[in-house]
């Protein structure tokens, strides 16, 4: 032997799969929403979207050099923070607040608590909750769409969710006519974060994701399913009263939250029987808040709140191992 | 129609097409052979020949020790040259006999032909053990052992293992094609010897033709053809039982707790071979094969053959090897270099090329849950990993780390290249010792 062979304890293959891979396999799905909201935005989503971005990749090298770790910004986690931070801000967001979330994601969200997958909470989120609660009046800021070519410039207007809440707050009833009709809200065309208002969208990304085989049913369809059920529910008691479990699905943040939120694999149990338990949990507080909270949106909360509990679902959801469950047809 | 299977798993891409079309070709002699005294789990053998002494093909070069282990046998005629230590496939060097062969390959004089209808099962399963027949599939689990259960175990299930599920391998596919016969009349003897009505005989459905022929073979018998989901790890054997019975073994448990004895399909041909011929066990068919070996092959070898010489009857390598593993990729071992023989446990050879292996840095667990999905016992690898090491030993085991059979799906998989299962088991050594310790 010329040269030393590698001595090495099995498998001796791997999958070529890499967490790069995967990151930005979850970038490109968040492609489309980005591209509806700088349709329906303009140039003022774009600054947001690029803005966040850049600051979680600079807050994240920075965060890195300060500790002595080698810098990783290219595996594609910090640029997946700042995009869905970006998405889950209003259009008009002032650029300072949207340096500070992304201070705030990496740093506070991520990097505190040891970085890549050491993290108890969805970054993104907490940086856009800790926004929500100092900066109130920014971030409840929204604007009617002005698509590209219209000529319109954008003007401020309540979410279709914070225009219920108005009506229900003052009259306890619905609003007499909402704005927007089912399909604006399906494609986009309603006022709401930039990465929420376009269920199509973020419906192709996750499709894509699906594809890939990183996105599992099991979250989405629990959490989604249990808004459907537990609103359709208030519906039918009270229909002059709650709104109807479509508008529940597409006029905020739960599409977005589902499939691209509560799915960041660091923060959600691993077990097929703790991601349902999971997303039943998110889907019960998303309802809650939005029906009966101070905030008509609910989303964030929930999330993270079942962050917090994901230790603990995840201790009490271990799968049966091999050979301790069933003694079918022992003798 | 849906084919059975067990959860998890996975599909690494399996690389049969090296050597599966190619026909068994017997391997010529080499120079010398080193026949090692552990060949087996359990005691090995202990010496029974002199250097220079003179040995006949067959003749016991070592006897066994104690119940759990089998005589070892020499390869050809041809003379004593050493006893001693030599690189074994363990990683150490480990006591051996060296023979060089006289060229007549002369066998040891009163070998005898039985019937096996003649024989009662004590009797067979005694010549099973002085063939030094042991579990063929890699694992060389004496398998007289595995015909005497206790009395309180109700066996009514034999299963034949010719799944051959780890990727490159085509040894006990050959087999089944090649030498059907041996195979079956060997399933009737470990039938008649466990007294079980039902018989199943597994393969991979990605082996259509050992597939149809053995269902040809099997009408009119009681052996049943059980058709399996090309999946890995299929061939382990508490995933087999599963499929074909349904039926899991317990933690902790053996097959026979679930009434079921499994034996791979070359431990059949080999017993078929002790009983009827009296010939003890001293060839094998052996995958050579691999990016880096020029002509791939299947090989009817004789055990102590060894890799060296098999390197070069395949024609020589296309390149320098970066790794030579004995085994398949998915739980073979590595070997320091070519002069390591071959053993009754030698199911293939495999060398890779560089570019084949290439290094990979490991990142922090994202979390993904890969290896929650394909483990096929159903653990948490990543949550197990993160206990062992931090040398949680405890937890490990809470989170049932001895389990594991280590079939390697985990570390295959895991996008952030965390040597999962390597670190499992370390874990169980670890918690192995600490029982020993406790014990004594």
């Amino acid at each position: 032997m010329s040269q030393p062979v590698y001595l090495s304890s099995s498998p001796h293959i791997h999958s070529g799969e890499t967490t790069t891979k995967v990151m930005h396999a979850v970038f490109y799905s968040l492609l489309p929403a980005c591209g509806v909201a700088v349709y329906f935005f303009g140039p003022s989503a774009l600054s947001v979207l690029l803005i966040a971005t850049l600051g979680c990749l600079a807050t994240e090298a920075v965060c890195q050099r300060l500790m002595g770790q080698p810098v990783t910004i290219v595996d594609g986690s910090a640029a997946i923070t700042g995009v869905l931070l970006a998405l889950n801000l209003p259009p008009t967001s002032p650029w300072w607040l949207t340096l500070l979330g992304a201070v705030i994601a990496i740093a506070i969200g991520k990097q505190v608590y040891g970085g890549l997958g050491s993290n108890p909470f969805n970054p993104a989120l907490v940086a856009r909750v800790v926004l929500l609660i100092s900066f109130p009046v920014q971030m409840t800021t929204w604007s009617a769409p002005a698509p590209l070519g219209s000529g319109l410039d954008l003007v401020t207007t309540a979410t279709p969710l914070g225009e219920w809440k108005n009506a229900v707050m003052l009259t306890g009833k619905m609003p007499v006519d909402l704005q927007g009709s089912i399909s604006d809200y399906f494609l986009g065309n309603m006022a709401g974060s930039i990465g929420e208002i376009s269920a199509l969208a973020l419906l192709l990304g996750a499709a894509y994701l699906f594809y890939k085989r990183i996105l599992t049913w099991h979250i989405p369809t629990a959490f989604i399913g249990t808004v459907i059920l537990l609103s359709g529910l208030f519906w039918l008691i009270n229909p002059g009263k709650y709104p109807d479990p479509i508008f529940h699905l597409l006029t905020g943040g739960l599409v977005l939250g589902a499939f691209f939120m509560a799915t960041d694999m660091v923060t959600s149990p691993v077990s097929i029987k703790g991601m349902l338990l999971f997303g039943v949990g998110c889907g019960v507080l998303t309802v809650l808040i939005r029906l009966f909270g101070g905030y008509p949106e609910g989303v964030s909360f929930a999330i993270l709140l079942m962050n917090a509990a994901t230790p603990l679902i995840d201790r009490y959801t271990r799968p049966k191992t091999f050979g301790t469950l069933r003694q079918k047809g022992a003798q | 129609m849906k084919l059975k299977t067990f959860p998890g798993g996975l599909h690494p891409p399996d690389n049969k097409f090296w050597s599966a079309h190619k026909p068994i070709e017997n391997c010529p002699m080499p120079d010398e052979f080193i026949v090692p005294f552990a060949q087996h789990i359990g005691v090995p053998a202990v010496p029974a020949v002199e250097v220079g002494q003179h040995v006949s093909k067959g003749q016991v070069l070592g006897t066994a020790k104690g119940f759990v282990s089998v005589p070892v046998h020499a390869p050809t005629s041809g003379e004593v040259l050493a006893l001693e230590p030599r690189p074994h496939p363990s990683g150490v060097a480990m006591p051996a006999v060296v023979i060089k062969p006289d060229g007549e390959d002369r066998w040891i004089d009163g070998l005898e032909k039985c019937d096996p209808e003649q024989l009662t099962p004590e009797e067979i399963s005694e010549k099973i053990r002085a063939a030094g027949v042991v579990g063929m599939g890699g694992a060389t689990f004496p398998t007289h052992v595995k015909l005497s259960p206790p009395e309180e175990k109700k066996i009514d299930t034999l299963i034949l293992n010719g799944v051959e599920c780890e990727p490159f391998l085509t040894a006990d596919h050959r087999l089944m094609l090649e030498e059907t016969d041996r195979l079956l009349k060997g399933v009737a003897i470990l039938q008649k010897v466990l007294g079980v009505e039902h018989v199943a005989i597994g393969i991979e459905a990605n082996k259509p033709d050992a597939i149809s022929l053995l269902q040809e073979r099997c009408k009119g018998t009681p052996f049943v053809v059980e058709p399996l989901e090309v999946k890995y790890p299929q061939g382990a054997e508490k995933q087999l039982i599963l499929a074909v019975t349904g039926r899991e073994v317990p933690s902790g448990g053996l097959p026979m707790d679930v009434g079921v004895v499994v034996h791979n399909v070359g431990t059949a041909a080999a017993i078929a071979d002790a009983v009827i011929e009296g010939k003890p066990l001293i060839e094998r068919i052996c995958t050579v094969t691999g990016p880096a070996i020029k002509e791939p092959k299947n090989l009817r070898i004789r055990i102590g053959t060894p890799l060296q010489h098999l390197v070069e009857i395949c024609c020589g390598t296309v390149e320098e090897p970066a790794k030579i593993i004995m085994g398949g990729p998915m739980m073979g071992s590595t070997q320091v270099d070519l002069s390591v023989m071959t053993t009754r446990g030698t199911s293939g050879l495999l060398l890779l090329r560089e570019q084949d292996i290439t290094g990979r840095s490991e990142g922090p667990c994202i979390r993904c849950s890969r290896c929650v999905e394909v483990c096929a016992m159903n653990l948490l690898p990543t949550t197990i990993a993160a206990y062992a090491r931090r040398d949680l030993l405890a937890e490990a085991e809470e989170y049932h780390a001895l389990d594991c059979i280590e079939c390697g799906c985990c570390s295959y998989t895991c996008p952030s290249s965390i040597p999962l299962v390597q670190i499992i088991r370390y874990a169980k050594t670890g918690i192995m010792e600490q029982k020993r310790k406790q014990a004594s």
